[in-house]
């Protein structure tokens, strides 16, 4: 989240997309009814279904899954033509003016530089005009052709009301509707904030379409003010915390991310991380790169990384490609992979394709299960009737599983979607032989590190010199491990500017990123963290909720990463003076008598600088402003373009009929062999999409027996058109299939389910919740994720499991 | 399940005047279903609260699970899909349980002494030891609300958590309504509490918007906010004017000496046609021979 839970209540409108809040985040909800009952704000819902958070909006609109997209680009459309913009936000704190490479191009749905064979983009046109000074050219007046404002306006045109309608199904007044109630936020007295969740990642393009909404809030000025923002509403306890601490296999700890092959040498490594700014006086933040790079691998590797070998830099992997689950699961599906650790996590469950995946398992030699419960995936091998069909005679992987804790078992600190660090305090002992993860990786790790030792390997130095300085070495401590990424100075860390004056002395710990260092004195696991186990002490156990401003910021309670900052880029809540444009919703200001920056926030920008310096907001680019244009970030191109699901029920692309290649998103990566098991709408003609329920919580409450009481069974949801067609009544028992299997399940008959007119043919939606399996306490079902197609969005890899096709019989 | 006995208001079948030495205030629980998002964090606070588990049972076709109140199950949310207007539509979602009644049929029908309680502050509780099993408080409950366990022939339903409102807690569901939807406190504020959501209700086009706290039963200590006050069978059939059976009433009307003697005769009957026939059909039978002396 740009912003954070409490924060909702500061909403005057809130739009509910691409996630369900209601039913996926009950708890967090609640700030909705805050925002309605202390704002009088209004609730829209757009999505397929008619959902829990349907229920209590003041203004619901169907959508045919898979094409938000469209209806955002409609609504920019809406936006840009109508003038319902805040002029000066986009002006200034935007790259509206920013003037955009001649060679740039979009035509027929595909951007300059597309290999069709690779199916990806050389993005070299996808950039600025640059002057002799190395700035980024700006036209201030907004007239010249290749400005980004005049080639966005051309972009969204296309997406007319019309257009919206016949791609997304949704009726055009109600799409009209929303447009108006939307556009009022436009005014600087007045916000929207943005909630969304997994109906807008897991999609081929999802990645464009939160990128869409995130341009919207721009449009309105909605970026860094108080009941606005941008908030994905992260579904496990710490799937936060996991991508801040580089568990994706890209990244590295705070966003940093991996080299690839090409980045042999170190020096380039850092200089094409570490951005100069693009326009004058800008702050480019991630210029501190290094210190953050050498900080993190100083925790790592300790006295053995030093300047001389360059930190340790050759001893990290240098990626030819991601590993995400999608290609690790192909390499497995290829045989390319003996072994596989698989720590909290349920693929056989929670991965596209069960077939392919549990082909996969089983090319194993070995499968190690790190869980606190018997997940499907540890007895993949194991017959469980029709829910899993297989011949363990045939399936030669060993599976060890090794019991760990679950959360109330064990202290530590989980990252809320606030990116709030909480700690929390064991409530009961782990049952039997469980152990914490910690203990059952530092096991691994020692008997790996005995191995090398002992007999030698291809590559032992990471291992022999990894740091493990734990008072007990077998039980890491989650106090040690906090403190570790937290950071501390190894030296004493002075003050740049005068160098006699020690900040923080050697052995202590640090109060924030700001302090850490690239000379090796200064070690941090996790640069965005740095200043939560500070001198002060665990920051991330504060329970102080008091909040003077009554904006609900309670910087006492807990830690927000970074530096306890609740309200990301809150400079632009500001304007160019430094004062606030909605001052009943003061975040941060600028006080001219004290010279800094201040307010109910810690301010997102160097606390001293001046607006007349004009540093802008945005201060992790090296614009310092906003991007509409992306230039090369995004797989798929600079603008969002609607393109339709890998399985879709219409023939083409209503943007793009002329144009096979720009059907589905051209830049989604397909594994070969696997274009062959997409389904066409000739023999499954429903859209499928697939989502939680309140009742349960993934795969694991099924083992819970409150839960199994209150959702005991699995079903599928179809509306009544579809129902009567098909002479299916609320509790048969329906076959849904895919081109990849099929499952059996009971039939919700349902009016919240409404056939859709698209590109002038019906559509109906099959809704498929996720939480049965072969195990636990809950009626055993088969796995959902049978039906999904093995194919992900093209920047993430997230898998698309909100939109596939399907056929539905009664059984 | 007890409030102190200086609490106890009325007594089924009891003719001794009740203790009056102190007074507590009344009591109300508040649903919002404007406010509802059918979590059922209700429900599980009301297993865990009371230590009950019901049976994990099927999907029949709806979002309602378990599909009934049953004895193990004291509340449950009702689903309902309604379309009051062309492509407006609605999903109502009603906790169904106990409305304590400040007229409890329930109470009124039961012939056990003792068994159905009403405390000062409102809440009809049953004490279930004094239980003999007729099913009479079904019969005389408007909302179709108590049953009768299958294991020991008793008869249960909420408490509005009366064991954590003798000591100054808030039931159960109250306390874990993430969305506070559900609200507690004394009668009178519940009522204003409700004022202000329907006048929100109302700028939000819910022009019927109201309050159903039904007169017909003498008013309830568990209350609705409705969207659409005017069509309250449109939640999964909450009456529209809830009054207790005729057959209550005419039971009530018997002379007191003839009424000791029913009584008597009630209980041996009850429990002989129980053990013949099970709890429902006795109460039907019963209903019968009203009728015919009639």
């Amino acid at each position: 989240m740009t912003n954070h839970w409490v924060d909702i209540k500061n909403a005057d409108l809130v739009l509910i997309m691409g996630g369900n809040a209601a039913e996926a985040h009950p708890c967090g909800f609640k700030w909705v009814t805050e925002a309605k009952a202390n704002r009088n704000a209004k609730l829209i819902v757009v999505d397929p279904r008619f959902t829990r958070s349907a229920a209590v909006s003041d203004y619901y609109a169907p959508i045919r899954a898979g094409t938000d997209i469209a209806f955002l680009g409609g609504l920019i459309n809406y936006l840009l033509t109508n003038d319902k913009i805040h002029h000066e936000y986009v002006k200034n704190y935007t790259d509206f003016s920013f003037l955009v490479n001649n060679e740039y191009k979009f035509e027929n749905g595909i951007y300059s530089g597309y290999n069709k064979e690779k199916r990806s983009y050389d993005k070299s046109t996808w950039g600025y005009q640059k002057g002799k000074d190395g700035f980024v050219v700006t036209d201030p007046t907004l007239k010249n052709p290749r400005c980004v404002y005049q080639l966005m306006k051309a972009h969204y045109s296309r997406y007319t009301p019309d257009m919206v309608n016949n791609i997304c199904g949704t009726p055009k007044d109600a799409f009209l509707k929303i447009c108006e109630m939307i556009a009022e936020t436009s005014r600087p007295d007045k916000t929207m904030t943005i909630m969304y969740a997994l109906g807008w990642t897991q999609h081929s393009q999802g990645t464009q379409m939160i990128r869409t909404g995130a341009m919207v809030q721009l449009l309105l000025g909605n970026i860094g003010v108080a009941g606005g923002g941008m908030n994905a509403l992260r579904g496990h306890s710490n799937i936060q915390g996991l991508t801040d601490l580089g568990l994706l296999s890209n990244l590295l700890p705070g966003y940093m991310t991996l080299p690839g092959d090409a980045e042999q040498d170190y020096d380039k490594y850092i200089e094409s991380r570490a951005f100069k700014p693009l326009r004058p006086g800008q702050m480019s933040y991630w210029q501190n790169y290094g210190k953050f790079f050498v900080s993190n691998m100083k925790a790592w590797f300790g006295d053995a990384a030093t300047e001389k070998n360059n930190w340790c830099y050759d001893w990290l992997p240098k990626l030819d490609k991601g590993y995400d689950i999608l290609q690790v699961f192909e390499n497995m599906h290829n045989g390319e992979v003996n072994g596989y650790i698989c720590q909290g996590f349920n693929p056989l469950a929670s991965a596209p394709c069960k077939v392919k995946v549990s082909g996969s398992l089983a090319k194993l030699k070995y499968l190690v299960i790190i869980d606190p419960l018997t997940t499907e995936t540890s007895e993949f091998w194991q017959n469980h009737g029709e829910y899993n069909d297989v011949d363990p005679s045939k399936i030669q992987t060993e599976v060890f599983r090794l019991p760990s804790t679950c959360f109330a078992e064990e202290d530590g600190s989980l990252v809320s979607s606030s990116r709030v660090l909480q700690w929390h305090w064991k409530a009961t002992e782990p049952p039997a032989e469980a152990k914490p993860d910690a203990d059952i990786i530092a096991g691994i790790y020692f008997k790996l590190k005995d191995m090398y030792k002992n007999e030698g390997g291809a590559f032992p130095d990471p291992i022999l010199n990894l740091t493990w300085k734990h008072r007990q070495p077998a039980s890491p401590s989650p106090e040690e491990l906090a403190k570790e990424f937290s950071g501390k100075a190894l030296m004493d860390v002075t003050d740049p500017k005068d160098k006699t004056k020690v900040l923080v002395k050697a052995g202590d710990q640090l109060n924030g990123f700001a302090e850490l260092r690239d000379d090796g004195s200064t070690s941090c696991g996790c640069w965005i963290f740095a200043g939560c186990w500070s001198e002060k002490g665990n920051l991330m156990a504060r329970r102080d909720n008091s909040d003077p401003f009554g904006m609900g910021q309670t910087l006492n309670w807990a830690y927000a990463w970074p530096a306890n900052r609740r309200i990301l880029y809150n400079r632009a809540s500001c304007d160019l003076t430094g004062k606030p444009y909605d001052p009943k919703r003061k975040v941060i200001a600028w006080d001219a008598a004290a010279k800094k920056w201040a307010g109910s926030d810690i301010p997102d920008i160097r606390p001293d600088a001046a607006p007349e310096e004009g540093v802008n907001p945005f201060i992790m680019n090296p614009e310092g402003v906003a991007r509409f244009f992306a230039i090369d970030k995004m797989a798929e191109g600079p603008f969002p373009e609607h393109y339709e699901p890998m399985e879709s029920p219409i023939a083409n692309n209503p943007m793009h009929p002329d144009n096979p290649l720009a059907r589905s998103n051209p830049a989604a990566r397909v594994f070969k062999g696997d274009w062959e098991t997409f389904g066409k709408a000739d023999k499954f003609p429903y859209v499928a999409t697939t989502y939680r329920l309140t009742e349960h919580f993934h795969f694991w409450t099924k083992h819970v027996k409150l839960n199994a009481i209150l959702q005991p069974e699995q079903f599928v949801e179809i509306g009544e058109e579809l129902a009567k067609e098909k002479g299916i009544k609320g509790g048969d028992h329906v076959r849904v299939k895919s081109n990849r299997g099929f499952i059996i399940a009971a039939a919700v008959v349902t009016k919240r389910l409404k056939m859709l007119t698209v590109a002038g043919k019906p559509v109906h939606t099959v809704g498929i919740p996720i939480h049965w399996g072969f195990l636990g306490l809950a009626k055993n079902g088969y796995i959902t994720n049978t039906l999904t197609p093995f194919v992900g969005d093209a920047n993430t890899q997230t898998p698309e499991f909100k939109a596939f096709l399907v056929d539905v019989e009664k059984v | 399940m007890a409030l102190q006995s200086l609490d106890i208001k009325a007594r089924s079948a009891t003719t001794t005047p009740s203790p009056s030495a102190r007074e507590t205030m009344e009591v109300a629980k508040l649903i919002d279903i404007s406010k509802c998002i059918g979590c059922k964090a209700c429900q599980v606070a009301c297993m865990e609260w009371n230590d009950l588990r019901d049976e994990v049972g099927t999907n029949v076709g709806v979002y309602d699970n378990p599909p009934n109140l049953t004895a193990e199950s004291w509340t449950v949310m009702r689903y309902s899909e309604v379309e009051l207007e062309a492509n407006k539509l609605e999903w109502l979602i009603r906790k169904d349980g106990c409305m304590h009644c400040a007229d409890p049929g329930c109470l009124k029908a039961c012939p056990a002494p003792g068994a159905i309680v009403q405390y000062s502050n409102g809440i009809v509780d049953f004490h279930q030891e004094h239980c003999i099993g007729c099913g009479y408080c079904i019969t005389g409950c408007p909302f179709d609300i108590p049953r009768i366990s299958k294991k020991d022939s008793k008869a249960y339903k909420c408490t509005l958590c009366s064991d954590r409102v003798a000591v100054g807690m808030e039931p159960a569901c109250v306390k874990t309504c993430p969305t506070g939807a559900i609200v507690f406190g004394t009668k009178d504020d519940m009522i204003h509490h409700a004022e202000g959501r329907i006048i929100d209700l109302k700028s939000r086009g819910y022009a019927n918007a109201g309050l159903y706290d039904p007169q017909g039963v003498g008013g309830t200590h568990v209350m609705y906010v409705l969207q659409h006050a005017d069509k309250p069978e449109i939640y999964n059939n909450l009456p529209k004017n809830p009054t207790i059976s005729p057959m209550v009433g005419l039971w009530k009307g018997i002379t007191k000496p003839l009424t000791s003697f029913a009584l008597g005769l009630l209980a041996v009957g009850t429990l002989f046609h129980y053990v013949i026939k099970g709890p429902n059909e006795v109460s039907k039978d019963i209903e019968k021979e009203f009728e015919n002396e009639s």
